[in-house]
């Protein structure tokens, strides 16, 4: 049974990872760019989260309402004022840099704000979960929940982007932004869209990821910003079910190696899989080769 | 009134002088060919009346209504739609889904719409897929809507990235080397196709071209540009003929 219940919890944590390496692989698929601070989203979600429920004690569900729509704002606005001025840059790392700096002003912000010390956060799925084999398999609630809702965002993503006039004019801002706009697409107002998606689903990891794991600290995104950041290079980056299945696979690797290797180097051993498949197959799982122009 | 209206444009990269002192009248419907030996600055026109590059100096004027400077986007939206040298189809996008995204400004659904395929959706995409499908039509592609455009023969993503050009439902369309690759038979369905375009849809083309077969066929006047300069112009007979324009395309004597 031990062997179900790590996978049914790497299952979990992996649901978690992909709906976070969704908006790392979007942004990059179609800004061209990536998002360090995506990462740090997550936080400010769990922030958000924490506060509404600590200062009205109301339902979480108002929490996780407004930790999505500013999470959304932060995002939208973070590429208008941070990232738009530099995307023609001369050098691609100038935008990079900014991210980094980005992630930086959030953690230290929030440190301002909350204090280093880690805040106990309360679950916002107030359900037990369903006993299974008399007992010998407990499902949390919170697990339960978060694998229906990434099942739900990738559902729900797919006919977005390939059926609705937003989403072809994201497929199209991402294989030829020029082109693109010299078809009339508006492709600032396609990237900002890009970024509400990605962020406001960073709220939702971030919900799902301190209920789950429920301790929060300025520095909660930052680890699970970069475990998701590998799920989508290993899915391949740029690519939607790429990040689902990099983020399913790197969770339940991560939570076998806790149970059945070691709890210290589950990371080395996650990131160790990185760099075999990179190098076998450097594109990811689902990436495409993409070949120069000359 | 003349359709487009340009004065005095120049563009210079470095010391270079790419585009200078370039000037063009194009009336409503007309047919107007743009040539000049490889690197005489065509496609740099191109990209400054499309907004890709702002001139240094000079007047673009669509119908009276000054764009000089405007975003490409823009410009697009008032009615100037394009081209591309080396084909840039979204290659991963059907044949179908490239024709519709070019449509997307022109059709309003909300996001919430879009998520919940209620509401106006289901109408405005019937709407535009029936408008993609016409236009395919127009240029036989309409037989595998749902085919990748990459893996079209190249003749006919030449004319997919017409038939996009057209979706974004342009007043003048500039076409550059449309029949670039394309065999004498292509070629000639080719000619038709852009008579057909000018005719049937009422639109004014510019277009550059090295194939004089079709230039000579279907363009009624040509501005002929040599290291960034008008070498001439005027009726197409005229200057096919003129002394300077052969010197520029085969040297002298």
């Amino acid at each position: 049974m031990s062997f179900l219940t790590a996978l049914v919890s790497g299952l979990s944590l992996g649901s978690i990872y992909a709906i976070i390496a969704l908006g790392y692989t979007m942004v990059y698929g179609i800004a061209k760019m990536l998002n360090f601070a995506h990462g740090d989203f997550i936080m400010v979600g769990c922030y958000i989260i924490f506060t509404v429920a600590s200062t009205w004690g109301s339902s979480p569900v108002l929490g996780v309402i407004a930790a999505i729509i500013l999470c959304t704002l932060l995002g939208v606005a973070t590429e208008r004022v941070a990232y738009r001025p530099l995307r023609h840059a001369a050098s691609p790392l100038a935008v990079l840099i900014t991210a980094i700096g980005v992630s930086y002003l959030l953690e230290n912000l929030a440190l301002l704000i909350f204090g280093a010390d880690a805040k106990a956060f309360t679950s916002v799925i107030p359900w037990n979960g369903i006993s299974l084999f008399g007992g010998q398999l407990h499902i949390q609630g919170v697990t339960i929940v978060t694998i229906a809702v990434s099942i739900v965002v990738l559902i729900a993503l797919q006919p977005f982007i390939h059926r609705t006039r937003s989403g072809q004019a994201m497929l199209a801002a991402s294989q030829d932004q020029g082109a693109a706009t010299l078809m009339g697409i508006d492709v600032n107002r396609t990237i900002s869209l890009t970024f509400a998606i990605g962020s406001g689903l960073a709220a939702v990891a971030g919900a799902l990821l301190c209920s789950a794991y429920p301790s929060l600290s300025p520095y909660t995104g930052a680890m699970p910003g970069i475990k998701a950041f590998v799920a989508a290079v290993l899915g391949g980056i740029g690519s939607i079910p790429g990040a689902m299945i990099g983020g399913l696979v790197l969770g339940i690797i991560e939570i076998l190696a806790k149970t059945y290797i070691s709890s210290q180097l589950s990371d080395a051993i996650v990131f160790g899989i990185l760099i075999v498949v990179l190098l076998f197959k450097p594109t990811g799982l689902l990436g495409k080769v993409v070949q120069e122009k000359v | 009134m003349a359709l487009l209206e340009v004065n005095n444009l120049c563009i210079s990269f470095g010391g270079l002088r790419a585009v200078d002192d370039f000037h063009i009248n194009i009336e409503k419907g007309e047919l107007h060919g743009l040539i000049g030996p490889n690197g005489a600055g065509k496609t740099t026109v191109f990209n400054l009346l499309t907004g890709v590059y702002t001139p240094d100096e000079g007047i673009i004027r669509l119908d009276g209504k000054d764009i000089t400077g405007h975003k490409t986007m823009e410009i697009n939206h008032d009615g100037i739609a394009r081209t591309f040298q080396n084909i840039r189809l979204f290659h991963q996008m059907s044949i179908l889904d490239n024709v519709k995204a070019a449509l997307e400004n022109q059709y309003q659904y909300s996001l919430f719409e879009s998520l919940t395929h209620l509401g106006r959706y289901g109408r405005v995409e019937k709407e535009m897929t029936a408008r993609a499908m016409d236009l395919l039509k127009v240029f036989s592609l309409d037989s595998d809507p749902d085919l990748l455009a990459s893996n079209l023969p190249y003749g006919q993503q030449r004319k997919l990235e017409i038939a996009r050009a057209m979706a974004t439902d342009p007043r003048l369309l500039l076409l550059d080397e449309p029949a670039a690759g394309m065999n004498p038979n292509e070629t000639r369905e080719l000619m038709d196709t852009i008579e057909l375009i000018r005719d049937k849809f009422g639109i004014t083309i510019l277009l550059i071209e090295h194939d004089m077969k079709l230039v000579s066929g279907i363009c009624e006047k040509l501005t002929v540009l040599n290291f960034g300069r008008i070498l001439a112009e005027g009726e197409t007979k005229t200057v096919l003929s003129n002394p300077e324009v052969v010197k520029a395309y085969l040297g002298d004597e």
